[in-house]
C-alpha cells in the first residue's frame, strides 16, 4: 500500500489533461461495416441465412417428396403434384424438379441450412481446436516439437480422403461430416495461431506481464489471446468457405450425407446423369453454392483489410 | 554538374502549405513554411515527432502519398518550380539534382542486390557510361565514403555489411551523381554514437568537398549544433524560428525554442545528494551470459552477451549502465529481472539469491524489482485498459481488486494523470502519457527497485525531460534504487550517481560520473563521450 505521505504531497502538482475519449475505439463495428467487402459478403450471407431459416415460407414443399409422375419439369412449370401419402396440390415449381419429381427449389432452399450449418460449424471446431493447439505449440515449449509434427503428419494426409474414409467408417450423419471436415482444417489453423503467439509473446507488455508474476495461463488468456483473435477470425471465415465446398464435393461423390437429404451436392449428383437434358438440375444449385463461397470469402477478404491490414494474402 | 548557379539558393521553399485529408487531427501537416539552402550550407530542420519535418523533405523530393498531394505554395531547384513538375522530370531530378539519404539503411537497400549493383541500377539510368567505366566510379565513390576494401563491399549484400556501412552505401548511391540537393532524413537515428559521429564527419566532408548543399532533419540538438550553417525549428507543422545556428541555439527568440532547449540534457556533473552506505537492495556478482548458436551437426559457437558483471544498487541511488547497441546491458537488465536466465554469477534481492530459483519461486524478486521497458507503444496491451493493466501486479501479489484499483489512482496522481484514464485504452494516449502509466503499472507493486530499459530513447527531447524529472522525483520520495539502462551519455551524466560502461559484453569502467565521465581511464570510454554529438556546446547560453 502506497503510504500516505505521498497522495497528501500531490495536490501540488498540476495533473496533465488527456485527451478527450476516443470514438474510434467504440465504433469498430461502424469501421467494419464501413468496409464495402464486408457489407457486401457479410449482406448476401445473411440473405442466405434468412433463407435458409425461413424455408418453409418460401413457395417450398417437402425436398424429400416423390412424384414420380411429375418427374424432370422444367423451371416456371405450374403442375399437379402427387404425394406418395395420396393428396395432391397445384405446385409452381421455379426450378423444375429432379428425375423423381422431387421439387429443386426446395431442396436448394432446405440444402442451405445444410451447407451454411456445416460451413459454420466446421470453422467453429477447427478454429477452437486449432487454437488450442496452436496456442499450447506457441507458448509451451516443450511441446512444440510434438504438436507440430503431429500437425505436419496430419496435414500430409489429403483432405478430402481423410474426410471420406472417416465418413465410410463412422457413417453419413451431419455430425460426422463436420468432424471429418474440420481435422484436416485444424493443422492450418494451428500453424496460423502458433505464429502470432510466438510473435506476441516477444512484445514488451507479455514481458512486463512476466515481471508482474503474473501466472502462465493468465499470460495466455488476457494477453495473448485477445491480440491473436484478428486473424483467428479471418481464418475462420476461409475454413467455412472451404467447409461448405469440401461438403458439396463429398456429397457429389456419395460418399457424404445420405443421398435423399437435401444438399446442393446430392442435387447436383442427381442432375448429373441428365445433364445434357435439363442442365439447371447441376447450375442452379451450383449457382447458390458458387454464391455464398464467394460470400464468404468476399467477408473474409473485408475482415482482413479491416482488422488485419498485414495479412495481405491468404494464408495456408 | 549545377555549380553555375552558386549566388542563388538551391532549394527555396515559400508558402508551403500541404493540407491533411480530412478527420486527421490538424488540418494542415505544415502551414506557411518558407526556408532557403544555400549551395555549401547546411541548413537543419528541427523538431519533435509529428512537427512535420519529414512530410517536407518528402515534398521537396515529390515523395508525397498521395492524399498529402494538395500542396500550395512553391518549391524551387535551381530556380525550378517542383510542385505539380510532371512525376517524369521529378523521376529526373531525383538523383541527378536532388538525392536523399533516409533513416534505416536496412529498409533503404535492397536485401537481395549486391552493394555494388544497387549503385549501378541508379548510375545506369542516370548517365551514359559502359560498365567498366560504372564500375570504376563505384569503387571510386566507396573509397571516398570511407568503405574499407570496396572491392568487397561491391559483392557484399546489405546484411553482411554493419549498420555504418550501410548507411555509407546510401550515402554513396545519394551522392555519386554529385547532386546540387542532399537531403538527410535522421540519418544518423539510428545508429550508434560512434557510428553516428564518423556519418557525421563524413557528410560534413563530402558536403565541403562538393558544394552541395544539405536540407538536414533531426530532432537531436547536439546532431545541430555539430553540423548546423542555418536552424529551423518546426512545431506540429509551424515555423517557430529560423535563423543561423548560433543565433537559434545561443539567442533563442521564442519560447518553444528555449523550452526544447532547455530540455536537452548536457553532458555535465550531476547535483545530486550522496548515496549513505546503506545496505544495497540489489546485488549482482559475477554475472554472467552465453547465447549458444547452431546445433547439432553443425558448428557450435558460443556468444558472450555479458561476462562477469557486477553491481550494487542502494537505496536512492540510480546505477547507470551506458553502451552501444551490442554491449550487453540490456542482456545484464533482463538477467537481474529473470526475464532470461543467467548462464552464472549471482543475484542478491533483498538478502535473498534469486539467480538459480525457478520461476514459480520468483515472487519475491517480481516484488521488489519492476522494469520500465523502452518502447511506449508496445510495452502496453492494446486490448486492456490502463486501469487492468496496472491492478494487474498487485492483484497478482494477493491485493483484493479494490485495494488495488484504489491505489492505482492515487498512481495516477503521482505520474500527474487525471484517474479518469484507468479506463481508456492505451491508444488513446500518447508516448509520453504512456510511459507515465507503464511507471505506475511498476510502482502499483512497490518495488524497492526500478529497471528502466532504455525507457526514455524513445521520446521527444522535451517528453524525455518531463519523464526524467518524474523518475527523480518518485525516487526520492520512495529511496527508490534505479538501474538505469541507455544508450545516451548525456542522459546518463544527468540523473546517475554510478555508472557501468559495456562494451561487447564487457564492462570497461566502472565508478561514479565524476570518474568515469570527466577522468575517463578507458580508451573506449574516451571515445564514447567524444562521439556525443554537441557535447561542447552550451545550449541557450550566450
Amino acid at each position: 500500500m502506497i503510504d500516505g505521505s505521498i497522495s497528501t504531497s500531490n495536490d501540488d502538482v498540476a495533473v496533465e489533461p488527456i485527451p478527450p475519449a476516443n470514438a474510434r475505439r467504440r465504433s469498430l463495428l461502424r469501421t467494419i461495416l464501413r468496409n464495402g467487402s464486408v457489407r457486401l459478403g457479410g449482406g448476401v450471407l445473411v440473405l442466405l441465412i434468412a433463407m435458409a431459416a425461413a424455408a418453409p415460407w418460401l413457395g417450398t414443399i417437402d425436398p424429400t417428396a416423390i412424384d414420380p409422375s411429375s418427374g424432370n419439369l422444367l423451371p416456371g412449370t405450374l403442375a399437379e403434384f402427387h404425394s406418395l401419402a395420396g393428396d395432391s396440390f397445384q405446385h409452381f415449381f421455379i426450378m423444375g424438379t429432379d428425375s423423381l419429381g422431387r421439387d429443386i427449389w426446395s431442396r436448394t432452399v432446405y440444402g442451405a441450412r445444410v451447407s451454411l450449418t456445416i460451413g459454420i460449424a466446421v470453422a467453429v471446431l477447427a478454429l477452437l481446436l486449432g487454437m488450442a493447439m496452436g496456442l499450447l505449440a506457441g507458448y509451451v515449449r516443450r511441446l512444440d516439437g510434438l504438436i507440430m509434427r503431429l500437425m505436419d503428419g496430419l496435414m500430409a494426409i489429403p483432405g478430402i480422403l481423410f474426410a471420406i474414409s472417416l465418413v465410410a467408417l463412422f457413417g453419413g450423419t451431419v455430425a460426422t461430416v463436420i468432424v471429418a471436415i474440420a481435422i484436416p482444417e485444424i493443422p492450418r489453423v494451428a500453424r496460423l495461431v502458433r505464429s502470432v503467439v510466438l510473435t506476441i509473446r516477444e512484445e514488451p507488455y507479455v514481458e512486463a506481464a512476466i515481471a508482474l508474476d503474473t501466472p502462465g495461463w493468465k499470460i495466455l488468456g488476457k494477453h495473448i489471446l485477445p491480440n491473436a483473435i484478428a486473424p483467428l477470425i479471418i481464418q475462420g471465415t476461409y475454413v467455412c468457405a472451404a467447409a461448405i465446398l469440401v461438403e458439396a464435393i463429398l456429397s457429389f461423390l456419395g460418399v457424404g450425407l445420405p443421398t435423399d437429404m437435401a444438399t446442393w451436392g446430392n442435387i447436383m449428383a442427381e442432375g448429373r446423369a441428365q445433364f445434357n437434358e435439363y442442365p439447371h438440375n447441376v447450375l442452379l444449385p451450383g449457382v447458390f453454392l458458387a454464391v455464398t463461397v464467394l460470400a464468404v470469402n468476399i467477408l473474409g477478404d473485408g475482415l482482413r483489410d479491416t482488422l488485419d491490414p498485414k495479412l495481405s494474402k491468404r494464408e495456408g | 554538374m549545377h555549380n553555375s548557379s552558386l549566388a542563388l539558393p538551391v532549394l527555396c521553399v515559400s508558402d508551403l502549405t500541404i493540407p491533411l485529408p480530412p478527420g486527421a487531427d490538424r488540418t494542415n501537416a505544415v502551414e506557411n513554411i518558407s526556408f532557403q539552402v544555400a549551395p555549401g550550407k547546411i541548413t537543419c530542420l528541427v523538431g519533435e515527432s509529428g512537427s512535420g519535418k519529414s512530410v517536407i523533405a518528402n515534398a521537396v523530393m515529390g515523395l508525397l502519398p498521395k492524399p498529402l498531394a494538395q500542396a500550395t505554395g512553391s518549391i524551387s531547384l535551381l530556380g525550378e518550380e517542383l510542385l505539380g513538375a510532371p512525376p517524369s522530370r521529378l523521376r529526373l531530378l531525383r538523383g541527378a539534382a536532388m538525392a536523399m539519404v533516409f533513416q534505416e539503411p536496412m529498409t533503404a537497400l535492397n536485401p537481395t542486390m549486391t552493394c555494388g549493383a544497387q549503385v549501378d541500377e541508379m548510375l545506369a539510368r542516370h548517365v551514359r557510361m559502359n560498365a567498366s567505366e560504372r564500375r570504376r566510379k563505384i569503387l571510386d565513390i566507396f573509397t571516398r565514403v570511407r568503405l574499407p576494401d570496396p572491392e568487397r563491399i561491391y559483392a557484399s549484400y546489405p546484411h553482411q555489411l554493419s549498420g555504418g556501412q550501410r548507411q555509407r552505401i546510401v550515402i554513396a548511391i545519394a551522392l555519386i551523381l554529385k547532386p546540387a540537393l542532399l537531403i538527410c532524413d535522421e540519418p544518423t537515428t539510428a545508429l550508434d554514437v560512434t557510428t553516428q559521429a564518423e556519418i557525421l564527419k563524413l557528410i560534413l566532408e563530402l558536403q565541403r568537398e562538393n558544394g552541395t548543399a544539405v536540407l538536414f532533419i533531426t530532432h537531436d540538438f547536439g546532431v545541430v549544433a555539430e553540423i548546423a550553417d542555418d536552424v529551423v525549428v518546426l512545431r506540429l507543422g509551424e515555423m517557430i524560428e529560423a535563423g543561423p545556428k548560433l543565433q537559434v541555439l545561443r539567442s533563442p527568440r521564442e519560447p518553444y525554442t528555449r523550452m526544447l532547449l532547455a530540455a536537452v540534457p548536457a553532458l555535465s556533473a550531476p547535483q545530486r545528494a550522496p548515496i549513505a552506505p546503506t545496505a544495497p537492495l540489489l546485488e549482482a556478482r559475477k554475472l554472467c551470459k552465453t547465447y549458444q548458436t547452431g546445433s547439432w551437426p553443425g558448428k557450435r559457437r558460443h556468444i558472450h552477451a555479458a561476462r562477469d558483471v557486477s553491481l550494487l544498487v542502494r537505496p536512492g541511488e540510480t546505477v547507470g549502465i551506458v553502451g552501444e547497441s551490442g554491449s550487453g546491458k540490456s542482456t545484464v537488465a533482463r538477467c537481474i529481472a529473470r526475464l532470461i536466465d543467467p548462464t552464472s554469477g549471482d543475484i542478491h534481492v533483498g538478502g535473498q539469491s534469486v539467480a538459480r530459483a525457478s520461476h514459480r519461486h520468483l515472487s519475491p524478486l517480481r516484488r521488489q524489482v519492476q522494469v520500465i521497458f523502452q518502447d511506449p507503444y508496445r510495452s502496453l496491451n492494446p486490448r486492456q485498459t490502463v486501469g487492468a493493466s496496472i491492478v494487474e501486479g498487485p492483484v497478482n501479489f494477493g491485493v483484493p481488486y479494490r485495494q488495488a484499483w484504489a491505489q492505482a489512482e492515487e498512481l495516477m496522481h503521482l505520474v500527474r494523470l487525471s484517474p479518469d484514464a484507468l479506463r481508456r485504452y492505451p491508444n488513446e494516449f500518447s508516448g509520453g502519457q504512456r510511459q507515465r502509466i507503464s511507471i505506475a503499472r511498476a510502482l502499483a507493486c512497490q518495488p524497492k527497485v526500478l529497471i528502466a530499459d532504455e525507457a526514455v530513447s524513445a521520446l521527444d527531447v522535451s517528453v524525455q525531460a518531463q519523464i526524467l524529472k518524474l523518475l527523480a522525483d518518485i525516487q526520492q520520495r520512495l529511496s527508490l534504487g534505479i538501474l538505469f539502462i541507455t544508450h545516451d551519455l548525456r542522459v546518463a551524466s544527468q540523473i546517475c550517481d554510478s555508472v557501468i560502461v559495456m562494451h561487447q559484453g564487457e564492462v570497461v569502467e566502472q565508478g561514479s560520473i565524476q570518474d568515469v565521465f570527466f577522468a575517463p581511464r578507458h580508451a573506449y570510454t574516451a571515445r564514447l563521450l567524444a562521439a556525443a554529438p554537441g557535447r561542447d556546446f552550451a545550449f541557450g547560453q550566450e
